[in-house]
């Protein structure tokens, strides 16, 4: 007995993606990035029927493909297309599953793929957030080298958020699609044994491994007893730095976001009370009554607008620079456990090096394998931290030019409003005048 | 009983008597005859200036005030090549303004005397100072000022008025030109009346009604400048908060390298968008102002109804009053007294006056009830002569209030337009420059995964590393300066 999607949830699970291109979702169009043909890209996107049955999924992948074909034809990352991208995963679908134990939600998780490494080309399997919190532990744990996306906030302040409500399943929904998007794009995180099985298990066993999340905890211990940094190389300290002030600058971004929402839920009360002075004081005219009603109607419509936009940037925007915030504690999170690395290496070193001036041993072969491992560790990291700032750009792009585009649609709205109230308050006046002349 | 039975006929007096005019009225008449030669074919007139002064009061005291230069040129056609005529020009204080409205509207009571602008700035939004000495408001008032005197120029009576015409051109003397026409004095009678408007026993439906829209009008204006004020608060919050998002683009772009170019911009752009709501906020005003002139307006209209009221009261009060008397001859004459009065009382207790004194009794009232009678008609041809050039008047009223209030809402309408118009091209702007945060042509999944993909690589020993010829897509774009 787990069925039980309540109405809204069932209906909303795919419609908002189809119509509202949101910053998450929308970030791995491919030609958006390419910046090619533009026009052509959205009317794939919109433009291609998606089925209700499995909707984004089949679809999505289809205009990836003919997009790159596209590409192909145009000569250019030819070989980066058609080599990477054998992996799509998506997130939809979400439903309500009540028992007496709990209530929860599960997401539907498609994937297609080209990978040998998959048995099948297509998988579908429902997940629930602690099936992905599972996996993303996992992917720590097993990789712990590498800046592993972050998953949306688990805790949700109890009678603050309602945890089943449409806007917040479908916020958390977007995000848990981006964190595996992310996943699946990842040239190492892709091919991980635990993504695998989080993909295309029917029953995802969650207890194998539990073993190793004790034996990596006990490392993390002993080396953070450890010792301390001697030097940490400048680019990684100029990376913290970076994070630091980029967490900062996003901080003031939300702050600004959420106040000038406020000032526009305070506007919009305004702006209706002054609507209905209008339609109140077209009540006692009479030549004046169509035009007042008309200038009622008018501030109705730039209301109707404006809520729009709030509502857009409250559900789209917001959880995007929050997501980011996360983002930037993964990475700060990689960064500590490089430094730790990099002080267990040099602690060793440095024992070895007392060792060797007393007894003359040799340095054991640990410490070279301690730095090897650091080594490794700092090139995985670079390559993370390069493709992470590409993923921020192409993300920030998105959003901030979402944002610009909600405004300018607001503004297009209200003026195509006022311009056809002229056209009616003059059309009035020229009826006048033919009639005088008459 | 007495009271319906007078009312009654001082209706009746009013739909039989002839329509004779008396002095005062054949004037009136001439002024309207005169309709359409306003002043304004005559004469162009502005207010072109204002400045501050500062001098002492009557009373010796300093004080700071605006002086608005009136500018009057004759209107002729300037014959070709040679330049107009230098205008006549002179200083008036807000104060003077006032003076002569008072005039016109004790003088002129069944017309519609257009308002002057507000003397301290009402329906403020937080930005607007109430300061009677700020230069934008002082400008306002100019606009203002300036509108009056042409709404009074271009009125088909008070056009004509001398009294009128000396504001525009005598700038000494005026003051005493004014006092001397002793319009005072009906100011002071008019006040005192004014509680007639509650003892009127038949108000013309016509009145009632028009006053009772000036009521809603009154309080709808009121209503919708105070929210219009509020509106234009918050607007102005949600575009200066704005402004921070252009400070923090700034420091946002000095730790980015290919982001910082369009950041910065972006950052400019939202600058411009904080700054621009100042100008937007400050043209509609001039609408607020527009819907306060006819605010002040519904206080004209509301005055011609007190006057008509006050007319009326006292034609049925003239009215009242001779129907009393008449009874009392009737009274007199046939010796029976309906009602128990004093009169009727003395008589009985001191028997029955001589019959020489009833008849000198008689014969004087005879000769008031005569003289009420004339005055009852005089009244009436008041009352009559007030309703019909009031009424033309308010007919005038009404239509130039629907056009200026569709020529209003128009020009805002197209405020709103010009402010959505101002907004897209900043946001267009605006997102040209996030554009360029990730560079035309550049691929994220592509380009990344590759040059990613390839570091990875290198640094795990055991992988084909057969991809190192792939091309590097990662091209960085050379800096721009802002």
């Amino acid at each position: 007995m787990s069925v039980g999607a309540p109405k809204g949830l069932a209906s909303s699970g795919q419609k908002p993606i189809a119509e509202i291109i949101h910053p998450l979702s929308a970030a791995d169009e491919p030609l958006s990035a390419a910046g090619v043909g533009g026009d052509k890209e959205a009317g794939l996107t919109n433009g291609t029927p998606v089925e209700t049955s499995s909707p984004a999924s089949a679809s999505s992948l289809f205009n990836r493909l003919q997009l790159d074909d596209d590409l192909e034809a145009d000569g250019r990352d030819h070989y980066a297309l058609t080599e990477t991208r054998d992996l799509f995963v998506t997130v939809d679908d979400p439903k309500k599953h009540v028992s007496t134990m709990e209530t929860y939600i599960t997401y539907r998780v498609s994937t297609k793929t080209t990978r040998i490494e998959f048995d099948l080309p297509e998988y579908c399997v429902r997940r629930r957030y602690q099936d992905f919190d599972w996996l993303r532990i996992k992917l720590e744990d097993s990789q712990p080298t590498h800046l592993i996306p972050p998953l949306p906030e688990k805790f949700v302040m109890k009678g603050v958020v309602d945890r089943f409500s449409e806007e917040f399943v479908e916020t958390r929904m977007k995000a848990l699609d981006k964190f595996l998007k992310r996943v699946a794009d990842h040239p190492v995180l892709s091919f991980n044994p635990h993504l695998n099985a989080f993909l295309s298990a029917k029953d995802l066993n969650k207890r194998q491994g539990l073993a190793l999340l004790t034996k990596v905890g006990e490392s993390v211990k002993h080396v953070a007893g450890g010792y301390k940094l001697r030097a940490r190389p400048a680019e990684f300290c100029a990376m913290g730095e970076y994070l630091d002030t980029f967490t900062q600058k996003l901080g003031t971004i939300d702050r600004i976001a959420q106040r000038i929402l406020k000032e526009q839920s305070e506007y919009l009360t305004e702006l209706r009370e002054y609507g209905t002075v209008y339609t109140s004081w077209a009540g006692s005219e009479q030549e004046l009554q169509r035009p007042l009603e008309g200038v009622a109607g008018c501030v109705t419509t730039c209301s109707g607008a404006l809520e729009e936009q709030c509502e857009t940037m409250s559900q789209d925007f917001l959880p995007v620079l929050r997501e980011y915030v996360l983002y930037i504690e993964s990475m700060k999170n990689v960064l500590r456990k490089r430094d730790q690395s990099q002080a267990e290496y040099e602690g060793r070193l440095e024992a070895a090096v007392l060792r060797k001036q007393e007894d003359r041993t040799p340095i054991p072969v640990e410490v070279e394998k301690c730095q090897d491992k650091v080594e490794c560790f700092n090139a995985d990291l670079k390559a993370d931290w390069e493709r992470w700032q590409s993923n921020k750009r192409q993300d920030f792009k998105q959003l901030l030019t979402g944002m610009a585009d909600k405004n300018i649609n607001q503004y297009e709205k209200s003026q195509a409003a006022w311009e056809s109230l002229i056209t009616l308050l003059q059309d009035k006046q020229t009826e006048d005048k033919t009639s005088e002349t008459n | 009983m007495m009271a319906d039975s007078g009312s009654n006929e001082a209706v009746a007096v009013i739909g039989n008597t002839d329509i004779t005019s008396t002095e005062s009225e054949n004037n009136l008449i001439n002024t309207m005859v005169e309709r359409g030669s306003s002043l304004l074919i005559k004469l162009e007139i502005s207010v072109s200036e204002a400045e501050k002064r500062t001098g002492k009061n009557t009373v010796n005291m300093q004080e700071t005030y605006t002086v608005y230069l009136i500018e009057t040129r004759p209107a002729e056609s300037v014959p070709e090549g040679s330049t107009p005529a230098a205008p006549d020009t002179l200083w008036r204080r807000y104060s003077e303004f006032e003076l002569l409205r008072t005039y016109l509207l004790v003088t002129y009571s069944y017309i519609i005397i257009p308002p002057l602008p507000e003397k301290r700035a009402e329906f403020v939004w937080h930005k607007l100072t109430a300061d009677n000495l700020d230069p934008d408001f002082v400008e306002r008032r100019r606009v203002g000022l300036e509108n009056f005197l042409l709404r009074v120029a271009s009125h088909p009576v008070l056009s004509n008025d001398k009294i009128f015409f000396l504001f525009l051109t005598e700038e000494k003397g005026w003051r005493e030109a004014v006092l001397e026409t002793g319009f005072q004095d009906k100011v002071d009678s008019r006040l005192k009346s004014l509680s007639a408007s509650f003892r009127v026993k038949n108000p013309d439906k016509r009145f009632t009604a028009l006053k009772q829209y000036s009521d809603e009008l009154n309080t709808v204006i009121t209503q919708l400048l105070r929210v219009r004020a509020r509106v234009a608060d918050r607007l102005y919050g949600v575009y200066k908060v704005h402004g921070n998002y252009g400070r923090v683009f700034s420091e946002w772009s000095a730790i980015e390298k290919e982001m910082g170019d369009g950041l910065q911009s972006a950052g400019h752009h939202m600058d411009t968008y904080a700054a621009s709501i100042d100008d937007i906020l400050e043209e509609e005003e001039h609408y607020a102002d527009q819907l306060k002139e006819y605010l002040y307006y519904t206080e004209a209209v509301r005055s011609v109804c007190r006057k008509h009221e006050l007319v009326q009261y006292e034609l049925e009060m003239e009215a009242l009053d001779l129907a009393h008397k008449k009874q009392q001859k009737e009274e007199l004459a046939t010796g029976t007294v309906r009602v128990f009065s004093l009169k009727g009382m003395t008589s009985k207790l001191f028997g029955h006056e001589s019959p020489e004194q009833r008849e000198s009794r008689l014969a004087a009232l005879e000769q008031s009830i005569q003289e009420g009678e004339q005055t009852l008609k005089e009244k009436n041809t008041e009352c009559q002569e007030f309703v019909r050039a009031a009424w033309e008047d308010i007919e005038r009223f009404k239509e130039q209030k629907d056009n200026d209030l569709r020529e209003a809402l128009i020009s805002y309408a197209i405020m709103q337009i010009s402010m959505c118009k101002k907004g897209i091209q900043v946001w267009s702007n605006a997102k040209e420059c996030f554009n360029k945060i990730q560079k035309e042509g550049h691929r994220i999944h592509g380009g990344a995964h590759s040059a990613e993909h390839l570091s990875t690589l290198e640094t795990q020993p055991g992988f084909d590393t057969t991809h190192k010829n792939a091309p590097a897509h990662r091209r960085t774009r050379p800096p721009r300066s802002t």
